[in-house]
This record gives C-alpha cells, sequence and structure tokens, in this order.
C-alpha cells in the first residue's frame, strides 16, 4: 500500500506528486528531502523513515521516484513498482530525465492516476495502460537535420538504413497515434552485464553474466512472435546439447507471457509481445565464461628517482579483431599528473576528489594493445604506498557482442504484418564491475 | 513570458480562463488549464481558481477533464461548498456511455474527500458495482473503501459487504484483488475480510490469472488462512510451489513468506522452503536495478540466520562491485563475514583486504572490521593483513585497525604478541578519539610489553591542555594507572601531571571524578588499586558465542518482507562506523564502578550494602544447574531499573563475568520476555545463589542455599548496578 509518490530532481525540485491516501501532509516532500541532504556522499539508504512515515525511494537518470508507505509493506514489491513505474515513463516519454518529466507532467498524473487507486497498483501492463492514457507525449528532442539524414535519396535503400538508428529505442511508444504513417518496429536486444574480478597475478577470480533479452514493441498490433535461440543452448550443469562448444547458462527464467512449448525441443520462444519494453527472458551463469575476458591489464608500478610514482599500464583486448568498444578505466591514486597515451584520442585526467586517474579511450580495436605511462607526485610516497594504487576498474560497453555466446536465429512475426515492419537484433555486452587488481 | 509572482500569475491565469475567446478556443482553454496544473505541482497556490476550474470541467474533452480532476481533487478540502457544483458534473459523467468516462468520474468522485458529499456519492458507487466494464467496477469497489475511511463512524450497509464478497468471483482478477483490499479496509475492526476454505481456495486457483501485484496481495491475504487438515495445507504448498521460483522478486518474496507462516509448525518444511528460493534471491542480489539488490541482500541475511550454510558456495556473489554504492558494498561484507569456511577464507580475505583502501572512508573501515571479525576465527592471516595496512600511515585506516585490534584482542587474547608489536609507532597517525581512545586502551591492558608505552603515554599528557574529547581523558587516566600498576618507576611523574591536572583545572565533572576516584583509590594502598584496575584483559568466552547456532525460522519470519530487516542494517552500518562495540564502552568502566561496592564507604557509592565478594569456583555444568535449579524454593525480588537494558547478551555477560556472576544460558535476543540464568557464590559462607533475570520490568528469581539476607540483598544491589550502568550507557 503506497501513501504518496512523489519525484524529486536531483536538486531537490518537485517534479511531480500525488497523493493517494491523504493520511502523510505534503510536507513530506520537504522532510524527505532534507533527509538525503543531511546525509554525507550522494547514496542515501534505500528506505529511510521519519515518525510513521516510511520513505522508500528508487534513483535513476538523476531523479529521485519515491514512494511513502507503511512499515509493513513488502519492500520487494515497492521497488520493484518504483522501477516498473520509472520504466513506464521512460516508455510514455521517450527518454527518463528532469527534462522529460517536466514536459510531460500532465501525462505523468494521468498515468500514476491509471496504475494506483487509493495506494493499491491496479497495473502497469502497457497493453492495458494505451487504452486509458490519451495525453500525447511531448517530445523533449528538437527538431534536428540529422533525423533525416536516415532518409535516402528518393526513398532509396541506403547503406545506412540497415543499421538501427540508436535514437530509434528512445521515442515514446504512442507517438506515432493518429498518423498511420509511424514506424512499426520492433526491437529485440541481448544485454549482457559481466562482472569480473581478475586478481593481480591474471587469475580470474571471479566471472559472472547476468543476461536479459529485452523486446521494445512500436507496432501498434503485434501477433505472436517467434524468438529462435541457438539450437545447442543448455540450462545448468548437466544438461548438454549438441556436439559444438555449448552455450550454457546455469539458471534462466521467462517472463510469465512467454510460451515455452517449442523450448524444449526447438529453443523458440513464443510471445505476445505488448507495446513498450519488456525483459522477455534473464539468465545467469557464473564462474564459467566460455571465452577468456575480453580484456587484459599488465600493470607495472615503480618509483622513479625523483620520487614520483610511476604507473606504465598496458591494456590488451582479447577480443576477435574488428570490434571496437568504448571505454573508461580508473585507478585509484593521488596528485598531479603528467602522462604519455599511446594515441591522441586517448584522454586522461586525475579526479582529485575521488582520488582516481581516469582514462578514456574512445575506440579500441580488437586483438590489439594500448598502453599509458602516468607519473604521479604522491607528498611523503613510501614502499607502502604502492599497496594503494589500484584496483584498476574497467567500464566499457561491447557491441554485438554475449559473453555467454547467445545468439537469435531467427526473429519471426506471424502472422506476417501487412506493411513495412522492421525488426531489429542488437547485442550488447556492458560492463557491470570489471575488476584488475595491480 | 516574464517571470510573475505568484499572485500575479494566479491573476493572469484567472484572466485568460475566463476569456470567452480562450474558452472557445479548444486548444487554448486546454493549454491554460495545463499552465494551471503546472503551477500547482511546481507549488505556487493556485486554489484561488477553483470556481473557474469547476466551470471547465464541463467539456467533452477527456483529457481537458483528467487535468481539471488532478487539480479539483487537489483544492477540494479548501472548498468544500463549491465543490458541491462539480458533483453535478461528475453524476451526469457517471451515465456516459463510455466506461472510461465512466470510471474516471467515479474515481474523482470518491478522490474529492469530502464528507458532506457522500450522500450523493452511494447511489453511482452502488451502480458501479454492477457496471458491465470492468475497469469500472474495479474503481467503485475501491470507491466504497474511501467511503468508509471517509465516514468511518456509520457503519457500511451489510448489503455492500455482501455485495463485496460476492464479486469476489467477479471475472476480472483486478475486481477480486480490489474487493479484498477493500474489504480488508472496511472489515478492519473485525480482523479483515474473512477467508475460509472456499474463499481461500478460490483464490489459490485464480492466483494464475492476477498480475505481479495481485498475486502479492492475495499471497498476503492468504498468510490469514490455517489450512484445516494436513493434506490440504500440503495440497496448499505444492500448488504455490512454483511460484517460490517466481523471477518476479514481489512474487517470490510473499510466496516465501506466506510458506512460512503456513509451516510454522514444520520447521523441516520451512527450511526447504529457504533452500529453493536461494536461486532467485541471489538473481535479485545481480539485478539491474541496485535498490533492488540491496533489498535481497538484506533478507539473505535474514535467511542466513536460520541456515548459515545457505549461501556457503555462492560466496563469490557477494564480492562488491566497482561502483556500487557504499550501502550495498557494506551489506555484502556483512554477509562475507557470515560465509567464510576453512576453503574461501584466503580469497575473501584477499578480496576484503582489496576495499580497505577504498576512497570512501566508511566503506574502508567497514572492511577492515570485518577482517577483524574474521579474525576471531583465523586470528592469524587477519593480524598478519591488519599489521600490513598500519604501514600505510593513512589516519582513517589506521585509526579503523586499532580499534578492531581491540576488539580482536579482547576476543582472542592469543593475538596480543603480535599487536604488541603492530602497536608502535601508531600513535603519531591516529588522529580521532574513537582511534585515540582504543590505542589508549590498548597500552593500558598491555604496557608492560610495549616498550615506547610511556612515552606514548607522556606525549598524551603533555597535550591535555588541548585535548577536547573527555571520552579520551578518562581512557588516559585508567591506561596510566594502569601502566603504573607495571611500570611505576617510568610512570609515576607523569601520572601525578596528570591527576593533578584532572582535580585541579579539568571542567567535564566525568573526568574530574574519575580522577578523584583513582587518586582515593591510590590512597587506599597499591594491592586494592591492583585488584581493581587489573580485572579482565580479555573474554574469550565471547568468542565462543560469535559463532552462533542457527536461530528457528519463526524468530525473524514476521520480519521477512517488511521493510524492518533495509532499516537494521542502517542502524547497524552505523554502529560499525561510531567504532566502539562491546570492550571499551562497557567493560572498563563497570569494572570500576561496580567493584566500589567491594570497597569501604567511598563518595561515589549509594548503594549502601555490607561488603560482599562473590566467587565463580566452583563453575556448575549446565545439568547440575539444572538440578539445583528445579531442587529448591524460588524467591522473586524485583530490581528497579528504570529502562532494562537493551544491549546486546554478550555485552550483558560479560559485564556480570567482571563481578563474579556467571550466566549460564540466555533466551535469544528479541524474544518476551527476556530470560537469563545466571549464578554465583559467596566466598565467606560458601552458599549458592542462582537467579533468572526476566526483562521487561526486570524479575529476579532467586533460589539460593542456605538462606542468607545479607548475601541476598548484596547480590541484588550488585545485579542492579549492573543493569544500571548497562542502561544508562545506552542512553
Amino acid at each position: 500500500m503506497i501513501s504518496q509518490i512523489f519525484i524529486l530532481s536531483s536538486k531537490g525540485d518537485h517534479l511531480i506528486y500525488k497523493d493517494f491516501r491523504g493520511e502523510a501532509g505534503s510536507d513530506a516532500v520537504t522532510v524527505f528531502y532534507e533527509k538525503v541532504t543531511a546525509l554525507p556522499g550522494d547514496q542515501p539508504p534505500v528506505v529511510m523513515s521519519h515518525g510513521d512515515l516510511h520513505f522508500v525511494h528508487v534513483r535513476q537518470g538523476g531523479l529521485y521516484c519515491v514512494a511513502t508507505t507503511a512499515a509493513d509493506s513488502s519492500p520487494f514489491t515497492v521497488i520493484e513498482f518504483l522501477n516498473r513505474l520509472m520504466a513506464l515513463i521512460k516508455d510514455y516519454c521517450g527518454s527518463l530525465s528532469e527534462k522529460s518529466v517536466r514536459m510531460n507532467f500532465a501525462l505523468i498524473y494521468e498515468l500514476l492516476d491509471e496504475v494506483v487507486d487509493y495506494g493499491y497498483i491496479q497495473t502497469t501492463s502497457s497493453d492495458v495502460l494505451k487504452n486509458f492514457i490519451q495525453t500525447e507525449a511531448v517530445s523533449s528532442k528538437p527538431f534536428s537535420l540529422f533525423d533525416l539524414s536516415n532518409v535516402g535519396l528518393f526513398g532509396a535503400e541506403t547503406q545506412q538504413s540497415k543499421v538501427a538508428p540508436s535514437s530509434a529505442a528512445t521515442r515514446p511508444i504512442l507517438s506515432s497515434r493518429g498518423e498511420q504513417g509511424g514506424k512499426s518496429e520492433i526491437f529485440v536486444d541481448v544485454i549482457e552485464r559481466l562482472c569480473v574480478v581478475i586478481g593481480s597475478n591474471g587469475v580470474v577470480m571471479k566471472a559472472d553474466v547476468e543476461g536479459e533479452i529485452r523486446v521494445k514493441c512500436y507496432m501498434p498490433s503485434c501477433s505472436e512472435m517467434r524468438i529462435g535461440l541457438n539450437e545447442e543452448f543448455s540450462i545448468g550443469k548437466s544438461q548438454l546439447r549438441g556436439y559444438g562448444a555449448a552455450v550454457r547458462v546455469d539458471e534462466c527464467s521467462f517472463h510469465q507471457a512467454v510460451r515455452l512449448d517449442e523450448f524444449d525441443s526447438h529453443r523458440i520462444l513464443r510471445v505476445c509481445p505488448s507495446q513498450g519494453e519488456q525483459t522477455v527472458m534473464q539468465y545467469q551463469l557464473s564462474d564459467d565464461l566460455p571465452s577468456a575476458p575480453p580484456f587484459r591489464l599488465f600493470p607495472t608500478v615503480e618509483r622513479d628517482v625523483g620520487g614520483r610514482l610511476l604507473l606504465y599500464l598496458k591494456l590488451r583486448c582479447d577480443l576477435p579483431p574488428k570490434r571496437s568498444v568504448l571505454l573508461q578505466d580508473a585507478t585509484t591514486t593521488h596528485t598531479p599528473l603528467c602522462q604519455e597515451l599511446s594515441s591522441p584520442d586517448q584522454s586522461a585526467e586525475l579526479q582529485p576528489h575521488s582520488r582516481a586517474v581516469v582514462w578514456q579511450i574512445p575506440r579500441f580495436p580488437g586483438g590489439t594493445q594500448l598502453s599509458a605511462l602516468f607519473k604521479l607526485e604522491v607528498p611523503g610516497l613510501s614502499s607502502a604506498s604502492m599497496l594503494e594504487v589500484g584496483p584498476v576498474g574497467l567500464s566499457f560497453e561491447l557491441p554485438k557482442v554475449t559473453a555467454t555466446g547467445l545468439q537469435i536465429r531467427f526473429l519471426r512475426l506471424s502472422p506476417v504484418q501487412p506493411g513495412a515492419s522492421q525488426r531489429w537484433v542488437r547485442y550488447v555486452t556492458h560492463s557491470d564491475s570489471y575488476t584488475i587488481r595491480i | 513570458m516574464p517571470y510573475l509572482g505568484s499572485e500575479d500569475m494566479v491573476r493572469e491565469l484567472r484572466r485568460a480562463l475566463s476569456n470567452p475567446n480562450v474558452q472557445s478556443d479548444h486548444l487554448r482553454y486546454r493549454n491554460t488549464i495545463l499552465k494551471v496544473v503546472r503551477a500547482m505541482s511546481q507549488g505556487v497556490d493556485v486554489s484561488g481558481l477553483f470556481s473557474e476550474m469547476v466551470k471547465a470541467c464541463a467539456t467533452v474533452d477527456v483529457v481537458q477533464k483528467k487535468l481539471v480532476y488532478v487539480f479539483l481533487c487537489s483544492y477540494a478540502s479548501l472548498n468544500p461548498e463549491l465543490s458541491l457544483l462539480v458533483i453535478n458534473t461528475l453524476r451526469k459523467d457517471c451515465q456516459d456511455p463510455n466506461p472510461m468516462v465512466r470510471s474516471l468520474a467515479l474515481r474523482n468522485m470518491t478522490n474529492l474527500r469530502l464528507p458532506s458529499l457522500v450522500e450523493y456519492v452511494e447511489q453511482p458507487l452502488t451502480a458501479g458495482l454492477r457496471d458491465r466494464a470492468a475497469c469500472v467496477r474495479r474503481v467503485a469497489v475501491l470507491g466504497w473503501a474511501k467511503l468508509h475511511k471517509l465516514q468511518a463512524s456509520s457503519d457500511i450497509d451489510a448489503a455492500v459487504v455482501n455485495e463485496l464478497y460476492s464479486l469476489l468471483r467477479d471475472p476480472d482478477p483486478v475486481v477480486m484483488v480490489n474487493c479484498l483490499r477493500a474489504l480488508e479496509e472496511i472489515l478492519k475492526e473485525e480482523g479483515g475480510v474473512a477467508i475460509n476454505k472456499p474463499i481461500a481456495h478460490h483464490l489459490l486457483n485464480r492466483l494464475k490469472e492476477c498480475d505481479v501485484w495481485g498475486q502479492c496481495e492475495v499471497l498476503k491475504i492468504l498468510e490469514r488462512y490455517r489450512p484445516q487438515s494436513e493434506d490440504e495445507l500440503f495440497d496448499i504448498l505444492s500448488l504455490l510451489d512454483p511460484s517460490l521460483l517466481s523471477p518476479h522478486p514481489p512474487v517470490m518474496a510473499a510466496t516465501l513468506s506466506l510458506f512460512l507462516s503456513l509451516c510454522s509448525g514444520l520447521p523441516a518444511a520451512s527450511l526447504s522452503a529457504l533452500e529453493r528460493v536461494r536461486g532467485p534471491l541471489l538473481a535479485a542480489c545481480g539485478s539491474a536495478s541496485r535498490e533492488m539488490r540491496f533489498t535481497a541482500l538484506c533478507h539473505i541475511q535474514l535467511l542466513l540466520r536460520s541456515l548459515p550454510g545457505l549461501m556457503g558456495a555462492h560466496y563469490k556473489r557477494f564480492f562488491c562491485g566497482y561502483a556500487e554504492p557504499a550501502y550495498i558494498k557494506q551489506r555484502k561484507m556483512q554477509l562475507l563475514v557470515e560465509l567464510v569456511n576453512d576453503e574461501n577464507v584466503a580469497l575473501v580475505l584477499d578480496e576484503l583486504k582489496g576495499y580497505c583502501t577504498d576512497v570512501n572512508t566508511d566503506t574502508a573501515q567497514a572492511a577492515i572490521s570485518a577482517i577483524g571479525r574474521i579474525g576471531r576465527s583465523y586470528s592469524d592471516r587477519c593480524l598478519e593483513i591488519l599489521t600490513g595496512l598500519l604501514g600505510l600511515k593513512q589516519e582513517h585506516i589506521t585509526s579503523a585497525v586499532v580499534q578492531t585490534v581491540r576488539d580482536l584482542v579482547w576476543v582472542c587474547p592469543q593475538c596480543s604478541e603480535a599487536v604488541c608489536l603492530a602497536l608502535e609507532g601508531c600513535e603519531e597517525t591516529v588522529q580521532d578519539s574513537q582511534g585515540r581512545q582504543a590505542l589508549l586502551w590498548l597500552l593500558g591492558v598491555y604496557g608492560e610489553r610495549v616498550s615506547s608505552a610511556p612515552y606514548v603515554l607522556e606525549v598524551f599528557i603533555d597535550g591535555l591542555r588541548s585535548e577536547v574529547s573527555p571520552g579520551v581523558k578518562m581512557e588516559l587516566l585508567t591506561a596510566t594507572m594502569r601502566l603504573f600498576l607495571c611500570r611505576p618507576a617510568e610512570t609515576q611523574d607523569m601520572l601525578g601531571r596528570l591527576l593533578h591536572y584532572c582535580i585541579e583545572e579539568e571542567t567535564d565533572m566525568c573526568v574530574r571524578d574519575q580522577a578523584l576516584f583513582y587518586y582515593r583509590l591510590l590512597h587506599c594502598g597499591i594491592e586494592e588499586t591492583r585488584k581493581v584496575l587489573q580485572g579482565r584483559r580479555s573474554d574469550p568466552s565471547l568468542g565462543v558465542l560469535i559463532g552462533r547456532p542457527a536461530e528457528p525460522v519463526n524468530q525473524w519470519a514476521r520480519s521477512f518482507n517488511t521493510l524492518e530487516p533495509l532499516k537494521q542494517s542502517a542502524a547497524e552500518t552505523e554502529s560499525t562506523s561510531g567504532g566502539s562495540p562491546e570492550p571499551v564502552t562497557s567493560v572498563p568502566r563497570p569494572n570500576t564502578d561496580l567493584s566500589l561496592s567491594s570497597l569501604s564507604p567511598s563518595p561515589v557509592d549509594k548503594v549502601h550494602t555490607v561488603p560482599l565478594s562473590l566467587s565463580l569456583s566452583p563453575a556448575l555444568s549446565p545439568e547440575e544447574f539444572e538440578r539445583l535449579w528445579l531442587q529448591r524454593q524460588g524467591l522473586h525480588e524485583h530490581v528497579h531499573c528504570p529502562a532494562p537494558p537493551r544491549c546486546s547478551p554478550q555485552s550483558l555477560q560479560a559485564a556480570l563475568q567482571l563481578v563474579n556472576v556467571q550466566t549460564l544460558a540466555f533466551t535469544p535476543p528479541q524474544t518476551l520476555p527476556w530470560r537469563v540464568y545466571l549464578y554465583t557464590h559467596t566466598r565467606n559462607t560458601h552458599p549458592v545463589m542462582e537467579g533468572a533475570v526476566d526483562e521487561p520490568g526486570v524479575k529476579v528469581t532467586l533460589k539460593q542455599q542456605p538462606r542468607d539476607d545479607t548475601a541476598l540483598k548484596g547480590f541484588l544491589s550488585i545485579l542492579a548496578t549492573v543493569l544500571h550502568t548497562l542502561s544508562s550507557e545506552r542512553a
């Protein structure tokens, strides 16, 4: 049971406030923000209480989405609901930011009104909600000539239009209401998050993958879709299929709308996607990656004659060639810095408040090696302070790669949609936490 | 648009709203209303526009209607009379052919929260219950709950309650769930909606039709149902079993909660349910949402209380991510401490060692104290890491290490050798008061083994004038006294200066009193002083209590799936970052206070008792104790303690041992009444005394052989002093 819901910007501006039960006063918002700002650091605990008021919040896109509730309500439910609410706002407004929430406040009020009644969650299914939501989203993106760049000359198929424009998945799901010409598109994303710890001796100490298949559907009416996974896909340790290198995950769970009649025999998922975004399948794999982790680091930490700390990092990307990645990494250390990087488009800077060197690498082709040398002035450098250097954390995005090797064989809509419909399959692997000890 | 003050803005908006040109232009009118609502949500007081907005309500445009309703519902309570004007429009809308308009009108009618409108609302609500469209029925059902809250005094018609019960069979699952919610509120005084066997089975059968939120609600309400036979119970359990593995954490948690309440009499079944949810819980720990991760971690901690081995093989899942927020990291470290075993200890310590140099000082300190806690079982490895950290000469790290080492030595006296070696040179780096207190305590207790101890204390004494923390001064007094006992030649001069300063110039009363007390104590002779100050250096028995046995599930089942476990964590992290667990706060001070009763008249001693000394020998085995306890007659006595001490059993046990009272057993914490069994002997007459302390209100049952009233009184006063000291310290 939820008493109030409000959305605050990171600076504490009231963006949305809705009181469902009239039990707590509207000063709850101020109380909450005071509590947040009174705490050191910018990571307030998820649950805070003030007398009988209990605040549960999630933080996304720089916004605080807060629910006030009673002490005996389920935290799993409240947090899952707030996350779902943010996802709905993102679906309806295109993106989740202070600006888009400000511009679409009427839409969000309408949404809240349908989603929650008297503090009880009614429905969060976008299929149901689309019948009720009338306000149109105001897109926060101004018109830009770049949007036209995908249109070929005289409507001809250009090379560019074969690639899904990256902005495509951030438009509001209902923006095409009324105008029949709206593109009917469907995106199937395989997203994996890597969590790796590599010891100072180069041994992989831990490697976890959390993956999901996410469907984002812009089709006004979509019938059944069949998603074919790798035939040799297997779940658990005992089960092995096929002869080649099996694609294996430890645990796997499906959205309740997924029908699994053909899953056991042909590894086919059958779904009727509703408009908007939904996660069709989630899976985990721990400690048994089919391939070596994508990055290797060869660090050297030394003290030079002038009492400076020399940090020489050699980073190797073990992906197949022709894959490029966006990468940034950080090491913990001290003050002023002089640097030598292997290529001019990289940059490095020292962030004093977090005592970290951030080395940014815009593109990193597979099979290559990069190096960087940092010289750091450390006051009172001793041999013990060498221990303080590290670990190195890498954050990156690997497009077109899955760490588990999961692939989508085909994507079929049945019956075949009239008119042009576009289907996109995208793979991406993110670093959840990729740590290399020095 | 130029910036307008709120009054100007309201005036401007009013002019626009009443402008006939605007009113006739559909889009301009809607935009003006949008501006009003925007101003409202930004916190501008636009209540003055109420009558204009009431007019705007009569429109066919649904979007405009919705906007106006948002406004009206916020301000209706300020304008009850004007709100009457809206009710006509709303009632008309309830007849609209479009179900969406009907449900909208009905919902907002009840959201106005005006008791004066109740009579107009009842009829449309009754009609709403029988509406063809499910969305109207959903609203109408909850509408009755809202109505009940508005006029709780007058009972809602029994016919309505019956109708709501019959709507549990509604084909729409949301209507069914809403009925449960509404009945739960309306029948609150009678204990909520009645769940009998047919209703329970009906709900269970329809569980699959509901969405995630509905399932959670139904599962929660079913917790009240008690199956009539064992067969029925197992049928329900096997029906619910797949939900335990649900990919949605809310459903999984609600199902487990229901399992635990159904199986409260079957511990084996609840334990196997805990095993089942391991997979989903671990998946939630890796969820993309960090708030969800945190929730799952907190609940795993609950489960571990009953099944310590549950996550043993998965300890790597609790290694901290690089960019995770501090509150998750600290939670994960607490979990890692509980998962340590012989096989993984090296890896876990290696991981924790990496966190000790974290940029966030709270995280670093939490990591250090986690290593300290593992040190209770694997002292050598941990001490090696901790002493290595001292080499970094970082202020916050050294301070945390010293505090951790102090706590470790208290439990594992065998570590003292290594600790004494490491202490040299720390005093320059430790700056905060908590760290210095810990350092002083260590120097006092192990002073004879640290060669530089007198010089360190001298530096402290020389800097006394600029010292602000009374805690540090008191610790310094005790440490210097203790050092004086073992190294008098080096310490005598500085002790004199310290006592002189504290008695003559100190303004803090506590410090002054303590100095005076030590001064008088020295007058009583060196033996007497030794008896008071050189009590105990460690308490190995605490180590045994830390590897606590598995608790029964019922201990925590009630707080599962509530906000409780998430809040607890906040308190715990505070106490660890605050720095001072049991030893220093609770032990040395009771030591000095309590021994007073064995001294001859002293100014602080308020309880005038015959000197009574207690002893622990001969020790009693639990069986012997039980035999004696059952044999003897009990005397009931009340000890007056303002607030029963809310301290951990460990610190109570430690404090009681200082006065030679042995605790033999106690009930797990948080059970009421909380009970502890203790025994002691008096030295001169050799009677055996036993007591069981009941809380709250501290009732003591005493059994004594042979009966000796003075000894009895003495024992009670000592007990009272201990409890007083502990409770005042907590406060």
